[in-house]
């Protein structure tokens, strides 16, 4: 017996995904895009489950892990990017000031 | 024990060949010399051995080696085998006896040439290609002897290389007797076909027993009559002969003597039952030989070039030799042919060594006078030449011409042919024998000096020669007219089981052939032999003798009928029309689509153009749209995933 | 171990590593200037060695096909990775493991620009070679046919000589063309043998024994042959050949003449006479006048070249001419002397060949009338010069001659005017090999006396193999024929011939 019902965790997850998207547009801080990256794959993790759950498949939490691991190998490399422009001496955190593709 | 001296017999001159050729340039000329003089020595030691065991043993006794297979596939098979009988008996002792007497005369003629190896590497390398083509009892394993004895004469002609005369001389003896090859090769193929096999002995059984058609047999017979009188030098195909004296002279005595041009005879004179059976053929034969020995003969008569007058005597000899073959007389072709070896080395070694003490001069007008200064040589020429005119009793030459002679006074031939017509013509050619080969000597010895002689002749050359002499006296006593003396060793020797030669002549004719070169020599000595002589000069005015001094003309025929137009046809169609229409085809495609492309880009420019323009434009577009800011395209995937949403509510 | 596999990867692989060896960076770090050369000889040496177990392991003929490998591939297509090898295959797969060796110590030495690369495309069609000597999948012979065109092509076009564009471009459309017609009639031998049977597969032994009715197995037939005889060549086409041999660098010479062609020979003894055996004899007739056309066609220009390679390469199609006649002649004799012609004239003219190209690249020209003679200068350039010369005019007793015997013969069999005819060939062909010597070898010397290198010992060493070789072939074909005999696709009657030699 779920917790939550499908419908519910639909809403839910559209509200996780909107927040995400929201904080991707808005934000120029690359750090925090990258959080809001994060909180839109969670929120489509969270509906794999969901649909798992209802549909009593396994699979769905399969789906889990592996964007679990998606999760973690985009922002690790996320994170080395970033760290990689520093390192190159950038200074600024702003995502709209790196469209120039040098250096 | 014999069948394994039959290969050794081949193998040590081919074994010093390789030698020779492998060490160029690394031995002496001694050693070089020695090595060739070596190996055909034990051939002919081998011979020896092989003939006294063969006469040892029961008479139609042979001696088989059989080597290996060459192929064997359905419906052919031919092998290396070789076989030792009576013929190839004769055959072996004359290559190597007088091959070795060459070669160690050589030793010392060309001990000074740069190229001795290559010399030395060929003339060992024919000697064993002529043993193979005499011992082969395979026509498959003969062919590899006869084009090998071609591939050696070539090289040898064209020794010296430096001179273009002398490599076209080559190439020429090469191409006729390469165009002879291969009709001889389309009678093996014929013969093969018939047969099965090229092994001789059935092929004569299958003919003996009449298991052949006529029309093959007769085809077959021509097919090996034009390859034989190709590699013999027979009309018409006589001229590259006198071209082949451009090589060092013991290559022309080994040429003319010993190899090569016998093989023509001995091919014959092997396949003779063959021969009996296309009696047509035979006629061809006789005809031929007769037609050749007269039309040789009196060229020989007005030559200048000492040389030249021996080769073209030499083509005349093997005239005889076809005469008797096709009468059916091949006991006395092989006869001749083994004085004549004897004779004809003599008389070019003798040559040579006049040529070589004169320093290089061959015109035999401006010699003269030689039998004072060199009279040792004078005797040995003056004993071959008497050998070929064939004077009566002491010399060789005449038994051999006398039981060619009584050879075809007694054939019977079914054409309308008389063979006492041609008894006739071989009388005149020994007329003509003899006036021809006076001349030479009394111009060459008789006479006033003239030109300076050097030096003497070298003991290793002196040697040969009188062997040679002696052979040449004396080597004929073995066979002798009935009206002489029933001697007839020779023939006994080749058909042991057979008739003793029932040559019925009458005496007269034996005497007409005793006269005829008795009176060719007094008619020499009336206009060439008298100190104040008759004919002293060439009459260069005279117009037939003007045709006749490169060869009756023949060559320039050839040149102007055969070779020149081939030469133009080869130089016209030298380029590969296939290859020029595809140049063409592609040059066409080439220059329409360039056309094509022209008159179409007009057309198209327009749109082109606005096509340009209305790109330009939107690329602008994009290329806002494509600004590099991270969040504008997340706006852009969600903005489009809502349309895309909406789209599919909606729809 | 299976070592069919081996024969074809070991030369792609070593081709690979004498690529990598021969970059600048690894050469210089190697201190060895010809590193390149040294790994395909190795390669070469290697699988001299997998072929020589390979030829040891089967005692000869206990069955007509010596080896067999088979992996799927494209199993939803029937197409697998077949290689099966015979007598036939066998012998020319030494064939050209003998040349290539040849080549390599004689003519890739001294190639410095880009020498991995070269050694890698040499290699390459090594194994291209090699792959359509065993292939019995057509798909996979269709792949190899094609694998060994464009290493070739690079050759050509890149270490060509003047011309060399043109003539790498002729070559590859005509082979190319002759492929596509090829690909054409295996895919319609395809779809024949899946409608009457209901399986999808490229297997040579399967689709043998496909039943078709006459006109389409004479249409199938020529698309084979098409593509054969642009590479044997045959006369009307082959106006590739003298180009590309005259302008493709001296390796790729030996290669194109020694090997390429003999792949035409192979191909139409194995796919074109024992596929379609009906269809064939009824082609026969045309086929032996196209093989008599190409014995005197090649021959009579090849008398009135001056152009060294351009003479050797004429020569060479009036000497294919004879392999055509041969197979087209319906007899197991015919085949047999069509084999043993290909052999010796992979021999003869890849060593002529050879030394033409040591020629030019001594005196930088290949034109006749300015090299002159070099027997004073190169006694051992020029005697092996001679001798190639005279095997190929079909010297009896060297091998060239043992292959025409046999097809002329065959040939009389079926038609005494035609073997008359091709027999002019040889009067022809020793004129123009007695021209080439007359006006190289054994010539008034040229003008320029510099001091030239002759062949050093080694290098007479490999060619002197060569001549053994010949001779061999030429006094004793026997145990070559035997060795080499193709084995048919059907296995009774296989049975039935081995009977029949035995």
């Amino acid at each position: 017996m779920p917790v939550l019902s499908l419908n519910e965790s639909l809403l839910f997850t559209s509200m996780l995904f909107s927040v995400g998207l929201a904080g991707m547009l808005v934000r120029r801080n690359l750090v925090f895009m990258l959080m809001s990256l994060d909180v839109m794959l969670n929120a489509s993790a969270v509906l794999f489950v969901a649909a798992g759950a209802r549909w009593h498949d396994a699979s769905g939490q399969v789906m889990f892990l592996m964007i679990l691991a998606l999760a973690a190998v985009e922002t690790s490399v996320g994170l080395a990017i970033i760290l990689c422009l520093h390192a190159q001496g950038r200074p600024t955190l702003d995502a709209d000031t790196g469209n120039l593709l040098r250096g | 024990m014999m069948s394994l001296l039959l290969p050794l017999a081949v193998l040590c001159p081919l074994a010093a060949s390789i030698i020779v050729f492998l060490s160029a340039g690394r031995l002496s000329a001694r050693a070089v010399g020695g090595v060739a003089c070596g190996g055909v020595g034990l051939a002919a030691l081998s011979a020896i051995m092989l003939a006294t065991g063969l006469l040892a043993g029961p008479p139609g006794g042979v001696v088989h080696a059989q080597l290996w297979e060459w192929v064997r596939v359905s419906g052919f098979s031919a092998d290396i085998v070789f076989t030792l009988d009576r013929i190839s008996m004769v055959m072996i002792l004359v290559v190597t006896v007088v091959g070795l007497l060459i070669h160690v005369y050589a030793a010392r003629y060309m001990a000074d040439d740069p190229g001795i190896a290559r010399f030395f590497g060929c003339m060992t390398l024919f000697v064993a290609a002529m043993l193979v083509l005499v011992l082969a009892s395979d026509l498959l394993c003969l062919f590899i002897g006869w084009e090998g004895v071609g591939l050696c004469s070539y090289l040898l002609i064209g020794f010296w290389h430096d001179d273009p005369a002398n490599t076209a001389a080559a190439r020429k003896a090469f191409f006729m007797t390469r165009i002879g090859d291969t009709a001889l090769l389309c009678g093996l193929l014929l013969l093969a076909t018939q047969a099965g096999s090229l092994r001789i002995e059935p092929i004569l059984a299958a003919t003996m027993a009449g298991l052949v058609p006529s029309f093959t047999l007769i085809a077959a017979a021509s097919f090996v009559l034009v390859g034989a009188l190709a590699k013999s030098a027979q009309i018409p195909f006589q001229t590259w002969l006198p071209d082949a004296m451009a090589g060092p002279t013991p290559t022309s005595a080994l040429i003319h003597a010993a190899t090569m041009v016998t093989a023509g005879i001995y091919l014959i004179a092997r396949l003779h039952v063959l021969f009996a059976a296309a009696p047509v053929v035979m006629a061809v034969m006789a005809v031929t030989g007769a037609l050749t020995l007269l039309v040789a003969a009196c060229t020989a008569l007005v030559q200048s070039d000492l040389k030249r007058i021996l080769a073209w005597s030499t083509i005349s000899q093997l005239g005889y030799m076809f005469l008797a073959l096709g009468c059916g007389a091949w006991q006395a072709a092989l006869f001749h042919l083994m004085t004549h070896a004897c004779f004809k080395a003599l008389l070019f070694l003798a040559a040579g060594a006049i040529i070589m003490r004169l320093g290089h001069e061959q015109d035999i007008f401006r010699m003269g006078g030689l039998r004072r200064t060199m009279p040792g040589l004078g005797v040995a020429f003056v004993a071959g030449a008497s050998a070929l005119a064939g004077l009566p009793v002491v010399t060789a030459g005449f038994y051999s011409k006398e039981m060619i002679l009584a050879g075809v006074w007694g054939s019977r031939f079914m054409t309308p042919l008389s063979a006492h017509v041609l008894w006739a013509t071989g009388l005149l050619g020994a007329f003509l024998t003899a006036l021809y080969i006076f001349r030479c000597v009394f111009i060459v010895f008789a006479g006033e000096g003239k030109g300076a002689v050097s030096g003497g002749t070298p003991r290793l050359m002196a040697v040969p020669l009188a062997c040679l002499t002696f052979l040449a006296l004396f080597g004929g006593i073995i066979e002798m007219p009935d009206v002489i003396a029933p001697v007839h060793l020779f023939t006994a020797l080749l058909s042991p089981s057979g008739h003793p030669s029932p040559m019925h002549e009458p005496g007269w004719t034996v005497l007409a052939g005793a006269i005829v070169p008795l009176a060719g020599l007094a008619v020499a000595w009336v206009l060439w032999g008298r100190t104040p002589a008759v004919m002293r000069e060439m009459p260069q005015q005279a117009a037939i003798i003007r045709l006749a001094r490169p060869g009756h003309g023949m060559d320039v025929l050839y040149d102007h009928i055969f070779v020149q137009p081939l030469r133009l046809l080869v130089w016209l169609t030298r380029r590969d029309v296939p290859d020029r229409l595809v140049a063409q085809a592609g040059w066409l495609t080439r220059s329409a689509s360039i056309a094509l492309a022209k008159t179409r880009k007009d057309i198209l420019d327009t749109v082109a153009r606005r096509t340009a323009i209305m790109t330009a434009e939107g690329s602008l577009l994009l290329g806002w749209m494509q600004n590099g800011r991270v969040r504008w395209y997340a706006g852009w995937v969600a903005g489009g995933l809502c349309v895309a949403l909406a789209v599919v509510m909606l729809s | 171990m299976n070592p069919l596999p081996a024969l074809v990867l070991l030369p792609i692989a070593g081709g690979g590593v004498a690529w990598l060896a021969g970059r600048s960076r690894m050469a210089a770090a190697l201190r060895v200037h010809d590193a390149p050369w040294r790994i395909a000889l190795m390669t070469l040496v290697l699988e001299t060695l997998v072929l020589l177990v390979a030829t040891l392991r089967h005692p000869a003929h206990a069955e007509p096909w010596m080896a067999h490998f088979s992996m799927p591939w494209v199993p939803t297509m029937g197409i697998a990775v077949r290689l099966d090898m015979d007598g036939l295959s066998l012998a020319l797969i030494w064939l050209s493991l003998i040349l290539c060796l040849a080549c390599l110590f004689l003519a890739t030495r001294q190639v410095m620009a880009n020498g991995g690369v070269f050694h890698f495309l040499l290699l390459a069609t090594l194994a291209g070679v090699i792959g359509t000597f065993l292939a019995t999948d057509l798909f996979l012979f269709f792949f190899f046919w094609e694998l060994m065109l464009v290493p070739m092509f690079v050759l050509i076009a890149v270490w060509g000589h003047e011309d060399r564009q043109r003539a790498a471009l002729k070559f590859f459309l005509f082979t190319q063309g002759g492929g596509l017609l090829m690909l054409l009639s295996i895919l319609g031998l395809v779809m024949m043998h899946y409608r009457a049977d209901g399986v999808l597969t490229f297997d040579y032994f399967a689709l043998a024994a496909t039943p078709l009715s006459p006109t389409v197995s004479m249409l199938l037939m020529l698309g084979f042959f098409a593509a054969f005889a642009v590479k044997l060549p045959v006369v009307p086409v082959h106006v590739w050949l003298p180009d590309a041999h005259t302008q493709a660098p001296t390796a790729a010479s030996v290669l194109l003449a020694g090997i390429l062609l003999k792949t035409g020979g192979y191909g139409m003894i194995r796919f074109n006479v024992m596929l379609f055996p009906d269809a064939a004899a009824r082609f026969a007739p045309l086929a032996m006048g196209l093989g008599v056309a190409g014995i005197l066609y090649g021959a009579w220009l090849s008398c009135s070249q001056d152009d060294v390679k351009r003479l050797i390469a004429y020569g060479s199609i009036s000497h294919m001419g004879f392999v055509l006649l041969g197979i087209f002649s319906s007899s197991p004799m015919g085949m047999e002397g069509a084999i043993v012609q290909m052999l010796a004239h992979g021999l003869s003219t890849g060593a002529l060949f050879l030394v033409a190209g040591s020629i030019e690249e001594r005196m930088h020209t290949r034109d006749m009338r300015r090299i002159g003679g070099l027997w004073a200068a190169m006694p051992r350039l020029s005697s092996a010069g001679v001798f190639f010369a005279v095997a190929s005019l079909g010297m009896p007793g060297l091998g060239n001659f043992a292959g025409e015997f046999l097809v002329l013969l065959a040939t009389w069999h079926v038609s005494p005017p035609v073997a008359v005819l091709a027999s002019v060939g040889l009067v022809l062909s020793a004129i123009y090999a007695l021209r080439l010597v007359n006006s190289i070898f054994l010539a008034p010397q040229g003008g320029s006396l510099q001091p030239m290198a002759d062949f050093p010992a080694r290098q007479m060493m490999a060619l002197g193999c060569i001549m053994a070789f010949l001779v061999v072939l030429g006094l004793y074909p026997q145990p070559f024929m035997t060795f080499s005999a193709p084995s048919s696709p059907f296995p009774t009657t296989a049975a039935g011939r081995e009977g029949h030699a035995s």
